[in-house]
Protein backbone atom coordinates (compact mmCIF):
# COMPACT_ATOMS: atom_id res chain seq x y z
CA UNK A 1 0.00 0.00 0.00
CA UNK A 2 1.34 3.38 -0.94
CA UNK A 3 2.17 5.43 2.12
CA UNK A 4 1.64 9.13 2.13
CA UNK A 5 3.35 11.65 4.28
CA UNK A 6 2.60 15.28 4.91
CA UNK A 7 6.21 16.20 5.71
CA UNK A 8 8.15 13.18 4.54
CA UNK A 9 11.67 14.43 5.31
CA UNK A 10 10.74 14.89 8.99
CA UNK A 11 8.46 11.90 9.36
CA UNK A 12 11.01 9.48 7.94
CA UNK A 13 14.18 11.17 9.19
CA UNK A 14 16.94 8.88 10.47
CA UNK A 15 17.18 8.70 14.27
CA UNK A 16 20.66 10.28 14.17
CA UNK A 17 19.49 13.26 12.15
CA UNK A 18 16.41 13.61 14.38
CA UNK A 19 18.61 13.64 17.48
CA UNK A 20 20.77 16.34 15.93
CA UNK A 21 17.76 18.43 14.96
CA UNK A 22 16.23 18.04 18.43
CA UNK A 23 19.49 19.00 20.11
CA UNK A 24 19.85 22.18 18.07
CA UNK A 25 16.26 23.15 18.78
CA UNK A 26 16.48 22.28 22.50
CA UNK A 27 19.45 24.59 23.06
CA UNK A 28 17.53 27.46 21.48
CA UNK A 29 14.28 26.66 23.28
CA UNK A 30 15.97 26.53 26.72
CA UNK A 31 17.67 29.87 26.06
CA UNK A 32 14.35 31.39 24.94
CA UNK A 33 12.61 30.19 28.12
CA UNK A 34 15.42 31.21 30.47
CA UNK A 35 15.53 34.71 29.05
CA UNK A 36 11.78 35.30 28.86
CA UNK A 37 10.06 33.25 31.57
CA UNK A 38 11.16 34.36 35.07
CA UNK A 39 9.06 31.58 36.61
CA UNK A 40 11.12 28.86 34.88
CA UNK A 41 14.38 30.81 35.24
CA UNK A 42 13.84 30.62 39.01
CA UNK A 43 13.30 26.87 38.82
CA UNK A 44 16.54 26.49 36.83
CA UNK A 45 18.46 28.80 39.15
CA UNK A 46 17.25 26.85 42.18
CA UNK A 47 18.54 23.67 40.57
CA UNK A 48 21.79 25.39 39.60
CA UNK A 49 21.29 24.82 35.86
CA UNK A 50 22.31 27.45 33.32
CA UNK A 51 21.17 27.50 29.68
CA UNK A 52 24.76 26.82 28.57
CA UNK A 53 24.70 23.52 30.53
CA UNK A 54 22.22 22.22 27.97
CA UNK A 55 24.23 21.32 24.89
CA UNK A 56 21.95 18.67 23.45
CA UNK A 57 19.16 16.27 24.28
CA UNK A 58 21.55 14.20 26.42
CA UNK A 59 21.43 17.10 28.91
CA UNK A 60 17.65 17.21 29.06
CA UNK A 61 17.52 15.36 32.39
CA UNK A 62 19.30 18.29 34.07
CA UNK A 63 16.28 20.56 33.60
CA UNK A 64 13.61 20.91 36.30
CA UNK A 65 10.12 19.54 35.72
CA UNK A 66 7.00 21.59 35.20
CA UNK A 67 3.72 20.29 36.57
CA UNK A 68 0.09 21.21 36.21
CA UNK A 69 0.40 22.89 39.61
CA UNK A 70 3.05 25.22 38.13
CA UNK A 71 0.68 26.10 35.31
CA UNK A 72 -2.01 26.96 37.82
CA UNK A 73 0.38 29.00 39.97
CA UNK A 74 1.57 30.92 36.95
CA UNK A 75 -1.97 31.54 35.64
CA UNK A 76 -2.55 33.43 33.44
CA UNK A 77 0.66 35.08 32.14
CA UNK A 78 3.43 33.55 34.29
CA UNK A 79 4.72 31.15 31.64
CA UNK A 80 4.23 33.40 28.65
CA UNK A 81 7.53 33.72 26.77
CA UNK A 82 6.73 36.49 24.33
CA UNK A 83 4.99 39.86 24.65
CA UNK A 84 1.21 39.49 24.49
CA UNK A 85 1.14 41.65 21.35
CA UNK A 86 2.88 38.82 19.47
CA UNK A 87 0.13 36.36 20.44
CA UNK A 88 -2.87 35.81 18.21
CA UNK A 89 -4.95 33.27 20.13
CA UNK A 90 -5.52 31.42 23.38
CA UNK A 91 -6.98 28.01 24.15
CA UNK A 92 -7.91 26.62 27.52
CA UNK A 93 -8.49 23.35 29.33
CA UNK A 94 -11.96 22.38 30.50
CA UNK A 95 -10.99 23.00 34.11
CA UNK A 96 -12.85 19.95 35.37
CA UNK A 97 -9.96 18.94 37.61
CA UNK A 98 -9.27 22.37 39.03
CA UNK A 99 -8.42 25.87 37.86
CA UNK A 100 -8.28 26.43 34.15
CA UNK A 101 -5.01 26.45 32.27
CA UNK A 102 -4.66 29.01 29.49
CA UNK A 103 -2.19 28.46 26.64
CA UNK A 104 -1.05 31.22 24.26
CA UNK A 105 -0.16 30.95 20.57
CA UNK A 106 1.71 33.11 18.10
CA UNK A 107 0.87 32.67 14.42
CA UNK A 108 3.96 30.48 14.04
CA UNK A 109 2.83 28.31 16.98
CA UNK A 110 -0.51 27.82 15.24
CA UNK A 111 1.14 27.05 11.90
CA UNK A 112 3.29 24.31 13.46
CA UNK A 113 0.33 22.92 15.37
CA UNK A 114 -1.74 22.74 12.20
CA UNK A 115 1.13 20.96 10.47
CA UNK A 116 1.05 18.34 13.23
CA UNK A 117 -2.68 17.83 12.70
CA UNK A 118 -2.15 17.66 8.94
CA UNK A 119 0.38 14.85 9.46
CA UNK A 120 -2.27 12.97 11.45
CA UNK A 121 -4.90 13.40 8.73
CA UNK A 122 -2.53 12.25 5.97
CA UNK A 123 -1.47 9.26 8.12
CA UNK A 124 -5.15 8.33 8.33
CA UNK A 125 -5.30 8.31 4.53
CA UNK A 126 -6.48 11.88 4.03
CA UNK A 127 -5.75 13.95 0.93
CA UNK A 128 -7.17 16.99 -0.88
CA UNK A 129 -9.85 14.72 -2.33
CA UNK A 130 -11.35 14.11 1.09
CA UNK A 131 -14.26 15.75 2.85
CA UNK A 132 -13.31 16.14 6.49
CA UNK A 133 -16.07 16.59 9.04
CA UNK A 134 -14.72 18.21 12.20
CA UNK A 135 -17.14 17.44 15.02
CA UNK A 136 -14.85 18.42 17.88
CA UNK A 137 -16.00 21.47 19.79
CA UNK A 138 -14.79 24.80 18.38
CA UNK A 139 -13.89 27.37 20.97
CA UNK A 140 -11.52 27.37 23.92
CA UNK A 141 -11.16 23.59 23.45
CA UNK A 142 -8.30 22.82 21.08
CA UNK A 143 -9.99 19.95 19.20
CA UNK A 144 -12.11 21.85 16.69
CA UNK A 145 -9.62 24.52 15.66
CA UNK A 146 -6.68 22.10 15.60
CA UNK A 147 -8.19 19.54 13.25
CA UNK A 148 -9.87 22.28 11.23
CA UNK A 149 -6.47 23.85 10.57
CA UNK A 150 -4.88 20.49 9.77
CA UNK A 151 -7.68 19.58 7.41
CA UNK A 152 -7.35 22.82 5.47
CA UNK A 153 -3.58 22.40 5.24
CA UNK A 154 -4.06 18.96 3.70
CA UNK A 155 -6.55 20.56 1.31
CA UNK A 156 -9.60 18.59 2.42
CA UNK A 157 -12.99 20.17 2.02
CA UNK A 158 -13.52 20.99 5.68
CA UNK A 159 -16.92 20.85 7.39
CA UNK A 160 -16.58 22.92 10.57
CA UNK A 161 -19.51 21.25 12.33
CA UNK A 162 -18.34 21.59 15.95
CA UNK A 163 -19.85 19.12 18.39
CA UNK A 164 -23.52 18.39 19.05
CA UNK A 165 -26.66 18.58 16.92
CA UNK A 166 -26.28 14.99 15.82
CA UNK A 167 -29.12 15.13 13.32
CA UNK A 168 -27.37 17.94 11.45
CA UNK A 169 -24.05 16.06 11.66
CA UNK A 170 -25.68 13.07 9.98
CA UNK A 171 -27.40 15.19 7.35
CA UNK A 172 -24.14 16.89 6.32
CA UNK A 173 -22.22 13.62 6.48
CA UNK A 174 -24.66 11.89 4.14
CA UNK A 175 -25.45 14.85 1.82
CA UNK A 176 -21.85 16.04 1.38
CA UNK A 177 -20.25 12.58 1.46
CA UNK A 178 -17.91 13.17 4.37
CA UNK A 179 -15.02 10.70 4.19
CA UNK A 180 -13.15 11.57 7.40
CA UNK A 181 -14.72 12.22 10.79
CA UNK A 182 -12.81 13.99 13.56
CA UNK A 183 -14.35 14.00 17.05
CA UNK A 184 -14.12 12.39 20.46
CA UNK A 185 -14.46 8.59 20.41
CA UNK A 186 -17.58 8.74 22.58
CA UNK A 187 -19.21 11.14 20.14
CA UNK A 188 -18.19 8.93 17.20
CA UNK A 189 -19.86 5.99 18.97
CA UNK A 190 -22.95 8.11 19.54
CA UNK A 191 -23.12 9.23 15.90
CA UNK A 192 -22.67 5.59 14.90
CA UNK A 193 -25.54 4.47 17.11
CA UNK A 194 -27.77 7.23 15.75
CA UNK A 195 -26.97 6.22 12.16
CA UNK A 196 -27.75 2.61 13.03
CA UNK A 197 -31.07 3.61 14.63
CA UNK A 198 -31.96 5.46 11.44
CA UNK A 199 -31.37 2.26 9.49
CA UNK A 200 -27.99 3.10 7.89
CA UNK A 201 -25.67 0.15 7.36
CA UNK A 202 -21.88 0.63 7.45
CA UNK A 203 -21.76 0.36 3.63
CA UNK A 204 -24.28 3.23 3.29
CA UNK A 205 -22.01 5.58 5.24
CA UNK A 206 -19.48 7.51 3.07
CA UNK A 207 -16.85 7.72 5.85
CA UNK A 208 -13.60 5.79 5.41
CA UNK A 209 -11.61 6.99 8.40
CA UNK A 210 -12.03 8.65 11.76
CA UNK A 211 -9.53 10.57 13.89
CA UNK A 212 -10.63 10.31 17.48
CA UNK A 213 -9.02 11.66 20.61
CA UNK A 214 -9.26 14.01 23.60
CA UNK A 215 -10.47 11.25 25.91
CA UNK A 216 -9.38 7.76 26.87
CA UNK A 217 -10.82 4.90 24.83
CA UNK A 218 -10.15 1.22 24.51
CA UNK A 219 -9.40 -1.22 21.69
CA UNK A 220 -12.87 -2.72 22.19
CA UNK A 221 -14.41 0.70 21.67
CA UNK A 222 -12.27 1.15 18.54
CA UNK A 223 -13.52 -2.11 17.06
CA UNK A 224 -17.10 -1.27 17.86
CA UNK A 225 -16.84 2.19 16.21
CA UNK A 226 -15.06 0.71 13.19
CA UNK A 227 -17.82 -1.84 12.73
CA UNK A 228 -20.73 0.54 13.16
CA UNK A 229 -19.35 3.21 10.84
CA UNK A 230 -17.47 0.92 8.44
CA UNK A 231 -14.21 2.87 8.88
CA UNK A 232 -10.70 2.66 10.22
CA UNK A 233 -10.50 4.55 13.50
CA UNK A 234 -7.24 6.35 14.31
CA UNK A 235 -6.17 7.65 17.67
CA UNK A 236 -4.76 11.14 18.11
CA UNK A 237 -3.16 12.53 21.25
CA UNK A 238 -2.42 15.95 22.56
CA UNK A 239 -2.89 18.28 25.44
CA UNK A 240 -3.83 21.92 25.56
CA UNK A 241 -0.74 22.73 27.64
CA UNK A 242 1.57 21.61 24.86
CA UNK A 243 -0.56 22.81 21.91
CA UNK A 244 -3.60 20.56 21.42
CA UNK A 245 -4.30 17.43 19.36
CA UNK A 246 -1.50 16.29 17.07
CA UNK A 247 1.30 15.90 19.59
CA UNK A 248 1.12 12.30 18.40
CA UNK A 249 -1.05 10.38 15.94
CA UNK A 250 -1.71 6.89 14.69
CA UNK A 251 -0.71 5.49 11.31
CA UNK A 252 -2.09 2.56 9.31
CA UNK A 253 -0.45 0.08 11.68
CA UNK A 254 -2.68 1.21 14.56
CA UNK A 255 -0.20 0.06 17.17
CA UNK A 256 0.61 3.28 18.96
CA UNK A 257 0.94 6.93 18.09
CA UNK A 258 3.93 8.54 16.35
CA UNK A 259 5.08 11.54 18.33
CA UNK A 260 5.86 14.65 16.32
CA UNK A 261 9.22 14.63 18.02
CA UNK A 262 10.70 17.38 15.90
CA UNK A 263 8.39 19.65 17.94
CA UNK A 264 7.81 17.66 21.12
CA UNK A 265 10.64 15.82 22.81
CA UNK A 266 9.31 12.88 24.83
CA UNK A 267 10.68 11.17 27.92
CA UNK A 268 9.32 8.48 30.23
CA UNK A 269 10.07 8.96 33.90
CA UNK A 270 9.41 7.13 37.13
CA UNK A 271 6.53 9.19 38.55
CA UNK A 272 7.78 8.73 42.11
CA UNK A 273 11.49 9.46 41.73
CA UNK A 274 11.51 11.58 38.56
CA UNK A 275 14.27 9.36 37.17
CA UNK A 276 14.34 8.91 33.38
CA UNK A 277 13.43 5.34 32.36
CA UNK A 278 14.86 3.45 29.37
CA UNK A 279 12.83 2.86 26.20
CA UNK A 280 10.14 0.24 26.64
CA UNK A 281 9.57 0.86 30.32
CA UNK A 282 6.24 2.07 31.62
CA UNK A 283 6.15 5.42 33.35
CA UNK A 284 4.94 9.00 33.19
CA UNK A 285 5.13 10.77 29.86
CA UNK A 286 7.03 14.08 29.91
CA UNK A 287 7.15 16.54 27.01
CA UNK A 288 9.55 19.33 26.17
CA UNK A 289 8.47 21.73 23.47
CA UNK A 290 11.17 22.49 20.90
CA UNK A 291 9.69 25.23 18.72
CA UNK A 292 7.22 27.14 20.86
CA UNK A 293 7.32 30.92 20.84
CA UNK A 294 4.46 31.90 23.16
CA UNK A 295 3.96 29.02 25.57
CA UNK A 296 7.05 26.81 25.64
CA UNK A 297 7.02 24.10 28.30
CA UNK A 298 10.21 22.34 29.33
CA UNK A 299 9.87 18.86 30.84
CA UNK A 300 6.15 19.13 31.37
CA UNK A 301 4.75 16.17 33.30
CA UNK A 302 1.61 15.01 31.51
CA UNK A 303 0.58 12.57 34.26
CA UNK A 304 -0.22 10.08 31.46
CA UNK A 305 1.23 6.64 32.05
CA UNK A 306 2.62 5.08 28.88
CA UNK A 307 5.47 3.37 27.07
CA UNK A 308 7.67 4.61 24.18
CA UNK A 309 8.89 2.41 21.36
CA UNK A 310 11.35 2.88 18.51
CA UNK A 311 10.50 -0.41 16.83
CA UNK A 312 10.43 -0.14 13.04
CA UNK A 313 6.95 0.77 11.84
CA UNK A 314 5.46 -0.67 8.65
CA UNK A 315 4.16 2.79 7.68
CA UNK A 316 7.73 3.99 7.10
CA UNK A 317 7.69 6.69 9.76
CA UNK A 318 10.70 6.78 12.03
CA UNK A 319 9.04 9.03 14.62
CA UNK A 320 9.04 7.43 18.07
CA UNK A 321 5.76 5.78 19.03
CA UNK A 322 3.87 6.09 22.29
CA UNK A 323 1.38 3.48 23.44
CA UNK A 324 -2.14 4.58 24.17
CA UNK A 325 -1.90 6.03 27.72
CA UNK A 326 -2.81 3.29 30.18
CA UNK A 327 -4.13 5.74 32.67
CA UNK A 328 -3.03 8.85 34.45
CA UNK A 329 -0.91 9.09 37.53
CA UNK A 330 -3.71 11.11 39.10
CA UNK A 331 -6.36 8.60 37.95
CA UNK A 332 -4.64 5.61 39.42
CA UNK A 333 -6.29 4.27 42.52
CA UNK A 334 -4.55 2.03 44.99
CA UNK A 335 -7.24 -0.22 46.40
CA UNK A 336 -6.26 -2.88 48.94
CA UNK A 337 -2.70 -2.36 47.76
CA UNK A 338 -3.53 -3.02 44.11
CA UNK A 339 -3.14 -0.41 41.33
CA UNK A 340 -6.46 0.13 39.59
CA UNK A 341 -6.94 2.34 36.53
CA UNK A 342 -10.45 3.37 35.49
CA UNK A 343 -9.48 2.36 31.92
CA UNK A 344 -9.25 -1.27 33.07
CA UNK A 345 -12.81 -1.10 34.39
CA UNK A 346 -13.90 0.33 31.05
CA UNK A 347 -12.22 -2.49 29.14
CA UNK A 348 -14.07 -5.10 31.18
CA UNK A 349 -17.41 -3.34 30.75
CA UNK A 350 -17.08 -3.17 26.97
CA UNK A 351 -16.00 -6.81 26.80
CA UNK A 352 -18.99 -7.87 28.87
CA UNK A 353 -21.41 -5.94 26.68
CA UNK A 354 -22.05 -2.92 28.90
CA UNK A 355 -21.90 0.74 27.98
CA UNK A 356 -18.82 2.44 29.50
CA UNK A 357 -21.00 4.41 31.92
CA UNK A 358 -19.72 3.67 35.38
CA UNK A 359 -18.58 5.16 38.63
CA UNK A 360 -16.02 3.79 41.03
CA UNK A 361 -16.66 4.45 44.72
CA UNK A 362 -13.84 3.73 47.13
CA UNK A 363 -14.13 4.10 50.88
CA UNK A 364 -12.40 2.82 53.98
CA UNK A 365 -14.45 0.99 56.57
CA UNK A 366 -12.75 -0.49 59.65
CA UNK A 367 -9.33 0.03 58.02
CA UNK A 368 -10.37 -1.96 54.95
CA UNK A 369 -10.88 -0.47 51.52
CA UNK A 370 -14.33 -0.92 50.06
CA UNK A 371 -14.45 -1.02 46.26
CA UNK A 372 -17.77 -0.53 44.56
CA UNK A 373 -18.52 0.04 40.91
CA UNK A 374 -21.85 1.43 39.79
CA UNK A 375 -22.64 0.47 36.22
CA UNK A 376 -25.49 1.68 34.08
CA UNK A 377 -27.37 -1.16 32.43
CA UNK A 378 -29.30 -0.79 29.21
CA UNK A 379 -32.99 -1.51 28.76
CA UNK A 380 -32.06 -4.60 26.72
CA UNK A 381 -30.09 -5.97 29.67
CA UNK A 382 -32.75 -5.25 32.28
CA UNK A 383 -35.14 -8.07 33.11
CA UNK A 384 -38.11 -8.34 35.46
CA UNK A 385 -36.38 -11.01 37.55
CA UNK A 386 -34.32 -10.02 40.58
CA UNK A 387 -32.25 -13.18 40.23
CA UNK A 388 -31.19 -12.22 36.69
CA UNK A 389 -29.98 -8.79 37.79
CA UNK A 390 -28.07 -10.32 40.71
CA UNK A 391 -26.51 -12.89 38.38
CA UNK A 392 -25.37 -10.12 36.01
CA UNK A 393 -23.80 -8.26 38.93
CA UNK A 394 -21.98 -11.36 40.06
CA UNK A 395 -20.63 -12.25 36.65
CA UNK A 396 -19.42 -8.68 36.08
CA UNK A 397 -17.69 -8.72 39.48
CA UNK A 398 -15.94 -11.96 38.47
CA UNK A 399 -14.78 -10.50 35.16
CA UNK A 400 -13.35 -7.49 37.02
CA UNK A 401 -11.64 -9.71 39.54
CA UNK A 402 -9.87 -11.53 36.69
CA UNK A 403 -8.70 -8.21 35.20
CA UNK A 404 -7.78 -6.39 38.41
CA UNK A 405 -6.97 -9.08 40.93
CA UNK A 406 -9.39 -7.67 43.46
CA UNK A 407 -13.12 -8.16 43.80
CA UNK A 408 -15.43 -5.16 43.46
CA UNK A 409 -19.05 -4.98 44.53
CA UNK A 410 -21.09 -4.23 41.45
CA UNK A 411 -24.27 -2.20 41.57
CA UNK A 412 -26.25 -2.12 38.37
CA UNK A 413 -28.19 1.12 38.04
CA UNK A 414 -30.60 2.69 35.56
CA UNK A 415 -29.24 4.58 32.50
CA UNK A 416 -28.35 8.26 32.94
CA UNK A 417 -28.31 7.99 36.72
CA UNK A 418 -24.55 8.35 37.20
CA UNK A 419 -23.68 11.96 37.95
CA UNK A 420 -22.12 13.90 35.11
CA UNK A 421 -20.24 17.16 35.37
CA UNK A 422 -20.07 19.40 32.27
CA UNK A 423 -20.97 16.35 30.21
CA UNK A 424 -18.07 14.32 31.58
CA UNK A 425 -19.07 11.46 33.84
CA UNK A 426 -17.59 11.59 37.33
CA UNK A 427 -15.64 8.33 37.19
CA UNK A 428 -14.11 8.11 40.62
CA UNK A 429 -15.33 9.01 44.07
CA UNK A 430 -12.58 8.33 46.57
CA UNK A 431 -14.04 9.00 49.99
CA UNK A 432 -10.80 7.94 51.67
CA UNK A 433 -9.27 11.30 50.80
CA UNK A 434 -11.86 13.11 52.91
CA UNK A 435 -10.81 11.40 56.15
CA UNK B 1 -53.97 -14.42 25.73
CA UNK B 2 -51.23 -13.18 28.06
CA UNK B 3 -51.48 -9.86 29.83
CA UNK B 4 -48.83 -7.14 29.84
CA UNK B 5 -46.84 -6.42 32.96
CA UNK B 6 -44.87 -3.22 33.21
CA UNK B 7 -41.59 -3.74 35.07
CA UNK B 8 -39.76 -0.71 36.48
CA UNK B 9 -36.25 -0.65 37.94
CA UNK B 10 -35.80 1.71 40.89
CA UNK B 11 -32.99 2.22 43.36
CA UNK B 12 -33.82 1.05 46.88
CA UNK B 13 -34.05 4.54 48.33
CA UNK B 14 -36.64 6.68 50.02
CA UNK B 15 -39.04 8.34 47.60
CA UNK B 16 -38.39 6.27 44.50
CA UNK B 17 -41.76 4.46 44.46
CA UNK B 18 -43.80 7.59 44.96
CA UNK B 19 -41.97 9.17 42.04
CA UNK B 20 -43.25 6.40 39.76
CA UNK B 21 -46.81 6.37 41.09
CA UNK B 22 -46.91 10.15 40.84
CA UNK B 23 -46.07 10.06 37.12
CA UNK B 24 -48.80 7.47 36.55
CA UNK B 25 -51.33 9.48 38.57
CA UNK B 26 -50.56 12.71 36.72
CA UNK B 27 -51.17 10.88 33.44
CA UNK B 28 -54.43 9.43 34.64
CA UNK B 29 -53.18 5.85 34.55
CA UNK B 30 -54.89 3.48 36.93
CA UNK B 31 -53.02 0.67 38.61
CA UNK B 32 -54.71 -2.72 38.88
CA UNK B 33 -51.97 -4.53 40.70
CA UNK B 34 -48.55 -3.71 42.06
CA UNK B 35 -45.87 -5.95 43.47
CA UNK B 36 -42.34 -5.08 44.54
CA UNK B 37 -39.29 -7.28 44.74
CA UNK B 38 -36.43 -5.67 46.54
CA UNK B 39 -32.76 -6.21 47.30
CA UNK B 40 -30.51 -4.07 49.43
CA UNK B 41 -29.64 -1.93 46.39
CA UNK B 42 -32.60 -1.87 44.09
CA UNK B 43 -36.24 -2.74 43.69
CA UNK B 44 -38.22 -4.04 40.74
CA UNK B 45 -41.79 -2.79 40.54
CA UNK B 46 -44.22 -4.99 38.66
CA UNK B 47 -47.37 -3.25 37.59
CA UNK B 48 -50.60 -4.14 35.88
CA UNK B 49 -52.23 -0.94 34.65
CA UNK B 50 -55.31 -0.04 32.67
CA UNK B 51 -53.31 1.52 29.82
CA UNK B 52 -49.94 -0.20 29.48
CA UNK B 53 -48.91 1.65 26.28
CA UNK B 54 -49.45 5.07 27.85
CA UNK B 55 -47.68 4.04 31.05
CA UNK B 56 -44.68 2.74 29.10
CA UNK B 57 -44.51 6.00 27.16
CA UNK B 58 -44.61 8.38 30.13
CA UNK B 59 -42.12 6.36 32.17
CA UNK B 60 -39.79 6.15 29.19
CA UNK B 61 -39.96 9.91 28.83
CA UNK B 62 -38.83 10.22 32.44
CA UNK B 63 -35.82 7.96 31.68
CA UNK B 64 -36.97 5.00 33.74
CA UNK B 65 -35.49 1.62 32.99
CA UNK B 66 -38.56 -0.40 32.07
CA UNK B 67 -39.42 -3.69 30.48
CA UNK B 68 -42.79 -4.99 29.37
CA UNK B 69 -43.23 -8.72 29.83
CA UNK B 70 -46.10 -11.09 29.11
CA UNK B 71 -47.52 -12.73 32.19
CA UNK B 72 -50.39 -15.12 32.75
CA UNK B 73 -53.46 -13.79 34.56
CA UNK B 74 -55.84 -16.32 36.02
CA UNK B 75 -59.16 -15.88 37.81
CA UNK B 76 -59.67 -17.91 40.98
CA UNK B 77 -62.46 -18.19 43.51
CA UNK B 78 -62.17 -16.12 46.66
CA UNK B 79 -62.16 -19.10 48.99
CA UNK B 80 -59.50 -20.96 51.00
CA UNK B 81 -57.57 -23.41 48.87
CA UNK B 82 -58.29 -21.90 45.46
CA UNK B 83 -54.76 -20.63 44.89
CA UNK B 84 -53.42 -24.04 45.90
CA UNK B 85 -55.62 -25.65 43.25
CA UNK B 86 -54.22 -23.41 40.55
CA UNK B 87 -50.63 -23.93 41.66
CA UNK B 88 -51.17 -27.68 41.84
CA UNK B 89 -52.16 -27.67 38.19
CA UNK B 90 -48.92 -25.94 37.24
CA UNK B 91 -46.86 -28.16 39.49
CA UNK B 92 -48.31 -31.29 37.90
CA UNK B 93 -47.54 -29.85 34.46
CA UNK B 94 -43.95 -29.33 35.66
CA UNK B 95 -44.15 -25.56 35.27
CA UNK B 96 -41.94 -23.45 37.50
CA UNK B 97 -43.41 -20.19 38.80
CA UNK B 98 -40.78 -17.46 38.90
CA UNK B 99 -42.97 -15.17 40.97
CA UNK B 100 -46.63 -14.36 41.46
CA UNK B 101 -48.88 -11.80 43.06
CA UNK B 102 -52.62 -11.66 43.53
CA UNK B 103 -55.33 -9.04 43.81
CA UNK B 104 -59.01 -9.05 44.67
CA UNK B 105 -61.77 -8.24 42.26
CA UNK B 106 -63.71 -5.13 43.23
CA UNK B 107 -67.25 -6.38 42.76
CA UNK B 108 -67.37 -10.10 42.06
CA UNK B 109 -66.33 -12.59 44.69
CA UNK B 110 -63.10 -13.86 43.27
CA UNK B 111 -59.44 -12.95 42.96
CA UNK B 112 -56.88 -12.66 40.18
CA UNK B 113 -53.43 -14.17 40.23
CA UNK B 114 -50.61 -12.88 38.06
CA UNK B 115 -48.06 -15.58 37.27
CA UNK B 116 -44.58 -15.22 35.80
CA UNK B 117 -43.49 -18.50 34.22
CA UNK B 118 -40.92 -19.53 31.64
CA UNK B 119 -43.45 -20.61 29.03
CA UNK B 120 -46.77 -18.79 29.04
CA UNK B 121 -48.48 -21.07 26.55
CA UNK B 122 -47.82 -24.24 28.59
CA UNK B 123 -49.12 -22.59 31.75
CA UNK B 124 -52.18 -21.25 29.96
CA UNK B 125 -53.00 -24.64 28.46
CA UNK B 126 -52.57 -26.41 31.77
CA UNK B 127 -54.79 -23.92 33.57
CA UNK B 128 -57.56 -23.80 30.98
CA UNK B 129 -57.66 -27.61 30.67
CA UNK B 130 -58.14 -27.73 34.44
CA UNK B 131 -61.12 -25.39 34.06
CA UNK B 132 -59.53 -22.11 35.10
CA UNK B 133 -60.52 -18.92 33.37
CA UNK B 134 -57.67 -16.71 32.16
CA UNK B 135 -57.86 -12.95 32.03
CA UNK B 136 -56.91 -11.01 28.93
CA UNK B 137 -55.68 -7.48 28.23
CA UNK B 138 -59.27 -6.56 27.45
CA UNK B 139 -60.36 -7.83 30.87
CA UNK B 140 -57.63 -5.83 32.56
CA UNK B 141 -58.68 -2.65 30.80
CA UNK B 142 -62.24 -3.15 31.98
CA UNK B 143 -61.34 -3.88 35.58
Amino acid sequence: MAQNFYQKEIETMSPEDMKKLQSEKLVKQVKHVYENVPYYKNLMDEKGVKPEDIKGIEDLHKLPFLTKADLRDAYPYGLLATPLENCVRIHSTSGTTGKRVVAFYTQKDIDLWEDCCARAIVAAGGSKKDVCQVAYGYGLFTGGFGLNGGSQRVGCLTLPMSSGNTERQIQFMMDLNATILCCTPSYAAYIGESLKEQGYKPEDIPLKAGIFGAEPWTEEMRRSIEETLGIKAYDIYGLTESTGPGVSFECSEQTGMHINEDHFLAEIIDPDTGEVLPEGEKGELVFTSLDKEAFPLLRYRTRDICVLSRKKCSCGRTLVKMAKPMGRTDDMLIIRGVNVFPSQIETVLLKEGYEPNYQIVVDRVNNNDTFEVNVEMTSEQFTDKVSDVLKMEKSLANAMKIMLGINPTIHLVAPKTIARSEGKAVRVIDKRKLI
Amino acid sequence: MAIKQLTVFVPNRKGTIVAVTDILAKNNINMRALSIAETEDFGILRLIVNDETAAEKVLNESDYLIKVVDVVGVKIGDEPGKLTEALDVLDKADINVEYLYAFMARTEKHAYVVLRVENNECAENALTSAGFKLITEADVNKL
